[in-house]
């Protein structure tokens, strides 16, 4: 069809029922019946490819992960296990394939899910010349928690035993702090669907042992980990997605069909 | 309406530019003022105006892209707005000529045109360094559209702008088609209008359809090749053609 | 459940943040205003001139503020970029307006915080009468709407590509171009030698105002960052 044509085309057609105005205006969104939560399962994946410039880093990937389950993640550096952890958050837009998560699909219906899910990333993203009350703070605005979030934020920091640093400068903490803070910032509005990107890095053991209760397996909570730690995640897991450097899919089911010797092997594998 | 092919939309700009200059040389009268060098004017303007269209279909192209995420017109927003630069140069070129065999400097600030042209100029010549200072080429394009949108609502403005800078001391220099110009010359300025218009689509059309052979060709080594693939080293900054696109229309 | 927050709750939340970080690391406005006093000193020198009226003091005074303001557009978005504020805003449930909007703000404050200091240094150092100074106010308070509007556009553009301080000059100083026509055109009446002159300033203010509700428009429109809604993927393989 000729440019013109189909670009006036779009543009007599008028925006989509999700209009400018209607976005800036509303306070409170009633939920979509068609959104309601209670899909079979809560990621779906079907023949996910992502790619960078010319370099595929994910490559066909296709997993059901059912709603309060657990999918562990394995692969050596490169395998892509990140860039799929910032697909579901959707924070990244996959080049081919299928996403759906918590039954809304990526990217059209992005705007859907924001806000139901965690993320713990590499980053802690967040601000170092705040406090990280401050942060915490912010991210409950962000979020729409009601009075700011105050209680939610005083239960989490006493969870994790930050309350009395909480009013310090995050540039001024240590590494293992900053992380503790970051698993707040996830759990502040909590999310039906966590996301979490080698959660126990810089953490001493006694802090891992704070943060694994808050992190691990919940009913009401589908979980994505990434892990370095095979025997763990495989005891952890329900699923278990082992990608291979370059993206590659080495095994994509149930954590009981994965010996740990298999997923060591992955690590040690060729690409 | 068939869409003409890239063969037969070359074939006709050509024969509809060489009638033009043919009409510049044989038919327009000479300019009582300025005398035979005025004739530029008839490579100049149709060379502005299409350039400025370009950008502003490059803008519409842009749009286009963010509303659709499809590719394929954000490659056609970088072709478009690429020619029209190349053919901004020819245009502040021509219009420098003219100023000097005119009044002998080869710049004036005196015709708000030229000068809005310039500083439109210099806006879009800043495409390529935002293009090619972004390395994700997911993101290169969307805010590239941003850009060409921007831009594309900035030049009206700029040239409201600047003719209103423009003391009434001095009066406007350059006829051009609206400005009263007598029937022959007009035709002549219309058809060479025509002939520049055609020679635009064409140029656009040719790149177009060059970078889709050339995507093409990378997707079958790809293919070919699988892992042992190694990318080319293409240019950084232009969009390469989805494979969904057939035509480059 | 979701609680999504409304635009201007998002707006208001980013903008208290960024002000609060600017508040202690002072940052922008310090680095703005210095430099804005040290450039007058320098046209004092190379204009060779004590004294300003007219055409030339707009001049001066409009092209130090637009250079000064660009300094504080090429930070508008380092600590979201350094820090990760862009994934964490992006992964909230707000508009993509609320954080160019909040931005903008920003932005037009520190703005009006730089004029506060380089304005009646300028006067110190060239004017001989200050009553052109007061409407002069108005005229800067529609130029810095313009140049928050398209400084915030270009600001997130640069923000994610490498020589992001060379790219917002260059790409934002030809779209300032009729800022500064406009804004020099009314300044230049009203820093007249005999006393403010309001000969033709409504027009210039009008331009000035359309330029910012254009802008605004475009910025409204394209909503950078998070991205904006229906999108398909594109089809690779």
């Amino acid at each position: 069809m000729n440019p013109f044509n189909a670009v006036c085309k779009r543009i007599g057609a008028g925006w989509d029922n999700r209009s400018l105005m209607a976005d800036a205006i509303s306070v409170q969104r009633p939920d979509d019946p068609a959104t309601t939560p209670g899909p079979v399962a809560a990621v779906q994946l079907s023949g996910l490819w992502r790619e960078f410039g010319e370099r595929a880093v994910l490559r066909d990937v296709t997993l059901d992960v059912p709603a309060g389950s657990t999918l562990s993640v394995l692969g050596p550096n490169g395998a892509g296990k990140t860039t799929l952890l910032r697909i579901l958050a959707t924070l990244l837009r996959p080049t081919a394939g299928e996403v759906s998560v918590l039954g809304s699909a990526l990217p059209p219906d992005a705007w859907r899910v924001r806000g139901r899910i965690g993320y713990l990333a590499h980053e802690p993203l967040l601000y170092r010349d705040l406090t990280g009350a401050e942060n915490l703070r912010f991210q409950a605005r962000l979020h729409g928690l009601p009075g700011d979030g105050a209680e939610r934020i005083g239960w989490l920091l006493d969870a994790l035993r930050m309350s009395r640093r909480a009013d310090e400068q995050v540039r001024n903490l240590s590494a293992g702090m900053v992380q503790r803070l970051a698993v707040c910032r996830a759990l502040l509005h909590e999310p039906e669907l966590l996301l979490l990107d080698e959660p126990t890095s810089h953490l001493d053991p006694e802090a891992a042992g704070i943060v694994e209760p808050l992190l691990g397996p919940d009913p009401g909570r589908t979980r994505v980990v990434v892990s370095h730690d095979v025997d763990a995640a495989l005891a952890q897991a329900d699923l278990v997605l082992a990608l291979r450097a370059g993206g590659t899919v080495a095994y994509a089911g149930p954590a009981s069909g994965l010996s740990a010797g298999d997923a060591r092997a992955i690590y040690g594998g060729a690409p | 309406m068939k869409v003409p092919s890239l063969r037969e939309n070359a074939i006709a700009a050509a024969l509809v530019l060489c009638a033009g200059f043919a009409l510049v040389f044989f038919y327009a009268p000479l300019d009582a003022d300025q005398g035979f060098i005025q004739k530029i004017f008839y490579l100049h303007v149709p060379l502005a105006m299409c350039s400025l269209a370009g950008f502003v279909i490059g803008g519409i192209f842009a749009i286009a892209h963010l509303r659709t995420g499809k590719s394929i017109y954000d490659v056609r927003s970088y072709v478009s707005i690429h020619l029209s630069v190349i053919f901004g140069v020819g245009v502040l070129i021509t219009g420098s000529i003219w100023a000097k065999a005119s009044w002998g400097k080869w710049w004036v600030w005196d015709e708000p045109t030229l000068v809005s042209f310039l500083i439109v100029f210099l806006l879009y010549a800043t495409y390529y360094p935002l293009r090619y200072a972004i390395e994700d080429r997911d993101r290169q394009a969307r805010y590239a559209s941003v850009f060409a949108i921007t831009a594309g609502a900035f030049v009206p403005l700029n040239f409201v702008a600047v003719r209103m800078a423009q003391s009434l001391v001095h009066p406007r220099v350059f006829a051009t088609a609206n400005g009263g110009l007598p029937g022959s010359m007009l035709l002549t300025f219309l058809v060479c209008l025509a002939g520049m218009a055609l020679l635009w689509i064409s140029l656009v059309r040719f790149e177009l359809a060059a970078k889709s052979a050339s995507a093409s060709l990378s997707r079958l080594r790809r293919a070919l090749e699988g892992e042992e693939y190694a990318p080319q080293p293409g240019s950084r900054i232009a969009p390469r053609v989805p494979s969904s696109a057939t035509s480059a229309s | 459940m979701i609680r999504r927050p409304s635009t201007l709750d998002a707006l208001r939340a980013i903008l208290a943040k960024d002000l609060r970080v600017e508040l202690r690391t002072l940052q922008s406005v310090p680095a703005m205003a210095l430099f804005a006093v040290t450039t007058f000193v320098l046209f004092r020198y190379g204009l060779d001139r004590k004294s300003l009226s007219g055409g030339l003091a707009a001049g001066v005074l409009l092209a130090t503020i637009l250079f000064a303001a660009i300094l504080g557009v090429n930070r508008l978005f380092v600590a979201e970029r350094d820090e990760g504020g862009f994934d964490a805003i992006r992964l909230a449930p707000v508009d993509g307006t609320a954080l160019l909007g909040a931005k903008a703000t920003a932005l037009v404050i520190y703005l009006l915080l730089l004029e506060a200091i380089a304005v009646p240094a300028f006067a110190l150092f060239f004017l001989d009468t200050w009553s052109g100074i007061p409407p002069l106010i108005g005229v800067l308070l529609l130029a810095d709407v313009g140049l928050a509007a398209t400084g915030v556009l270009i600001s997130s553009i640069a923000a994610n590509s490498r020589a992001r301080d060379l790219l917002v000059p260059l790409v934002l100083l030809p779209l300032l171009v009729p800022v500064m026509i406009a804004a020099a055109g009314a300044a230049q009446q009203l820093l007249a030698a005999g006393g403010p002159s309001y000969d033709g300033v409504a027009k210039w203010l009008a331009v000035l105002a359309f330029y910012d509700m254009t802008f605004a428009a475009v910025g409204f429109a394209v909503r950078l960052p998070p991205r904006g809604l229906a999108t398909p993927p594109t089809t690779l393989v």
